[in-house]
């Protein structure tokens, strides 16, 4: 035991040294900045580190989780837009709505009418051409809900509420959406599921980028609110590091929750499920709806944390979200961390996420050396494009670092520890 | 009406444009997903796992024909093919042996290691991110034709239309069609044709029967490996070859494999014509084939001038809504796969 205490103090040690390095070398603000970043990308990593570390749901739409919460963030947050609530527009999205409501009844109404007799059939042809009636009305009327919108108003702005109820928002939607997600794929065999998020997190994104009467699009939305005083107030230094402590806080908040979990009944269920379905399964445990449970609070958590990264970086821009820095990223923390300990994935999120903010200098002053050396004793000329290229670099080590993890230390740094009953 | 009348009056025009734009559109790229669900489908049903790195596969085979093309630029002029296409087989060849590399460095160890399949999931997408970060290293984001020079185009009139069909787009068809049916007769005749599907159906019976999974294995990331390797550069011979045709291509190739069953080679021909004509069909804009009824209709029915089921910015969403009806309704697929627990 005191070897392992030893190891995690070491560890930490280790990182702090290296987080002290970077604040001696860049700054005070880049040093808050980054380590804004990395509590806010931990949040979303403990989410991850519930769904595979202690489930065992291979989740790769993280992205798209961080994506949907993050708007949902903004439409909590953002202050009222007054045009669009003036015009048109609200009556129109109603319609959009009535529509939704009686259509959706309508087809499920058909979908039960095997109930009055009909024949399977004709049940479900009735119920298909309901639902194709639907999706025509419906999207007809959104157009025109767009249209208006976009005209009159820019986009439908937000609602002007505090910001923790935007984060507490982007949770419950992603949670939601990953309900959704779980009831299709929870069934069937991980891999499906990895499909299913993979494709998700696209959609998500598509829709963010083009629903301009919804999100703005491509033209961003700015500045979003902040729970504490924004630089503009206090200076950088000193509001960042405001920032940070609210995020301390939740994530001690939800450490410490999810420790009480996993040591209590539930925690030791959820083990028994992961690691021998059947046997779980013959004690009587509802498997599928603990993993549904399992996926739906991982999501909120990731949901929560996506909201407080959007809210800090000021920004919402939907083209920003990308695979590489919201899903693939997160992944290896959890995994190199230590899938299944809560302290291996803070530790993984920090450390990764320095080693990922200090790889883009690192890897842009490789290739300048590079380029100069290759110029000078093979006289060969780097591409125009070498910066974009370069960076690419990290996308191999990404990879790279999952391979090896997996093989090599599969348990991760700080390795899930086990629990013993006596 | 006289007889005139009714042929003016029929929609021949119309009827070319959705050729041309639905079907022969429909069936190109339903080609292309069907070279790569072939490969996902019987990597998911010999090796149990779904290798989300046959994307970029199908990348990594098209610039290897890239990088062959421009080493021996003159070929395809001797047989009046063009070059990529003449150099294909080497690109196959080139990358069947990268994906058996690939699978003894990354897949393998994992394998005897006894991991849960999850695990080698989670390292294809290792090896995904590996092969992206290489090509763009090495290539640069940017997009590069793959068809050098101007495309010959075959016309065939119909009425006062055409139906346009390019050089490439035919040296796909007819590819597609030849490795269907050499797959055929290798699953069904050879040996170890038979033998994969075995240890497809079920894989401890077939190694108990005395079935060597090496070979069976080294099989399958062959066939893969080349399939993949074609149908990356047939579809870049037909559009231009970008770093980004992986991802975009990851969803439909699975949801191509899905539909047609798991370890259903033909089920995966039959998805990926499934999801590529969905797709097509779904962007494309119906108010054209209605148009010719707009004299016959009373004046208060307006045409519409766009009728898409989806917009075009939205065309992930097919791949994906025919992936998730399928798990929902029949997950063993049409052609009754297996459900891999």
């Amino acid at each position: 035991m005191t070897n392992r205490a030893g190891r995690e103090t070491l560890l930490f040690a280790g990182l702090a040294v290296l987080i002290a390095l970077v604040f001696a070398a860049q700054g005070a603000a880049f040093g808050t900045r980054m380590l804004v970043e990395a509590s806010c990308l931990a949040i979303v990593a403990l989410g991850l580190t519930i769904q595979w570390g202690y489930a065992g749901l291979f989740n790769v739409g993280t992205m798209g989780f961080i994506a949907i919460a993050a708007y949902t963030t903004v439409l909590v947050s953002f202050p009222v837009n007054g045009a669009f609530w003036t015009s048109n527009g609200p009556a129109l999205l109603g319609k959009t709505a009535l529509y939704l409501a009686v259509g959706g009844l309508f087809t499920y109404a058909m979908s039960q009418t095997h109930r009055l007799g009909l024949p399977k059939k004709f049940r479900t042809l009735l119920a298909l051409i309901a639902g194709a009636a639907t999706y025509i009305a419906v999207s007809g009327a959104l157009g025109q809900a767009a249209a208006h919108i976009e005209g009159e108003a820019g986009f439908i702005g937000g609602f002007g509420l505090p910001v923790w109820i935007g984060w507490l928002g982007g949770g419950i939607v992603a949670g939601a959406l990953g309900w959704l997600m779980g009831r299709i794929t929870l069934g069937l065999r991980a891999d499906y599921m990895a499909i299913a998020t993979l494709g998700i997190a696209e959609i998500v994104k598509a829709y963010l980028k083009n629903a301009d009467w919804l999100t703005r699009g491509t033209l961003t939305v700015s500045p979003l609110p902040w729970p504490v005083p924004t630089p503009a107030d206090l200076g950088f230094v000193m509001s960042r590091a405001a920032y940070l402590s609210v995020t301390a806080v939740m994530i001690v908040v939800i450490f410490v929750l999810l420790q009480r979990a996993w040591a209590a009944p539930w925690g030791r269920m959820m083990r028994a499920i992961r690691d021998n379905e059947l046997s779980a399964a013959a004690m009587g445990k509802d498997i599928n709806r603990r993993r549904l449970e399992m996926f739906v609070l991982g999501n909120v958590i990731i949901g929560i944390g996506g909201g407080a990264l959007i809210t800090f970086s000021s920004i919402f821009d939907p083209s920003s979200f990308l695979p590489l820095n919201h899903t693939f990223l997160v992944w290896v923390m959890v995994i190199l961390g230590g899938a299944g300990n809560n302290l291996g994935t803070i530790f993984g999120a920090l450390f990764v996420y320095v080693i990922w903010t200090m790889s883009e200098p690192a890897a842009l002053f490789l290739f300048d050396q590079i380029a100069y050396w290759g110029d000078r004793l093979f006289d060969w000329q780097a591409p125009a494009d070498m910066t974009t290229r370069a960076l690419q670099m990290r996308v191999f080590v990404i990879g790279l670092t999952i391979t090896l993890v997996l093989r090599f230390a599969p348990r991760g740094l700080i390795a899930e520890r086990p629990v013993k009953y006596e | 009406m006289t007889e005139v009348d009714l042929l003016t009056a029929l929609p021949v025009r119309e009827f070319v444009f959705f050729i041309n734009k639905g079907i022969i559109a429909g069936l190109i790229i339903g080609s292309i997903y069907a070279l790569g669900a072939v490969g996902v489908t019987l990597i998911f049903g010999i090796l149990r796992f779904a290798h989300l790195a046959h994307g970029d596969m199908m990348t990594t085979g098209a610039f290897i024909a890239l990088i062959l093309t421009a080493l021996l630029p003159g070929v395809g002029a001797l047989v009046g093919l063009p070059t990529a296409f003449v150099l294909m087989p080497i690109a196959m060849a080139l990358t069947a042996l990268l994906a058996i590399v690939l699978d003894r460095w990354f897949y393998r160890p994992l394998r005897q290691a006894n991991v849960r399949p999850v695990t080698i999931v989670m390292a294809s997408v290792g090896v995904m991110l590996m092969m992206q970060g290489l090509i763009r290293l090495v290539f640069g984001t940017g997009t590069r034709p793959l068809y050098v020079g101007a495309k010959d185009i075959y016309r065939v009139p119909v009425g006062d239309g055409f139906i346009v069909v390019t050089e490439p787009q035919l040296l796909l068809f007819v590819f597609t069609a030849l490795c269907i049916v050499a797959l055929h007769f290798f699953l069904t005749r050879a040996r170890l044709g038979k033998a994969m599907r075995a240890v497809s159906d079920n894989a401890d019976l077939a190694r108990v029967s005395g079935i060597p999974t090496e070979h069976v294995v080294r099989a399958t990331w062959i066939i893969g490996g080349a399939l993949a390797a074609a149908g990356g550069t047939l579809l870049a011979l037909d559009v231009t070859l970008k770093p980004d045709l992986s991802f975009n291509i990851l969803l439909p190739i699975f949801a191509a494999a899905i539909v047609g069953g798991i370890g259903q080679p033909y089920g995966a021909v039959a998805g990926g014509l499934v999801v590529g004509f969905t797709e097509t069909l779904a962007v494309f804009n119906w108010a054209i084939l209605l148009r010719p009824l707009a004299p016959f209709l009373p004046d208060w029915v307006e045409l519409p001038t766009q009728l898409a089921l989806v917009p075009t910015e939205y065309k992930i969403v097919i791949p994906f809504f025919i992936l998730v009806a399928v798990l929902i309704w029949r997950p063993t697929g049409i052609f009754r796969g297996s459900v891999i627990k």
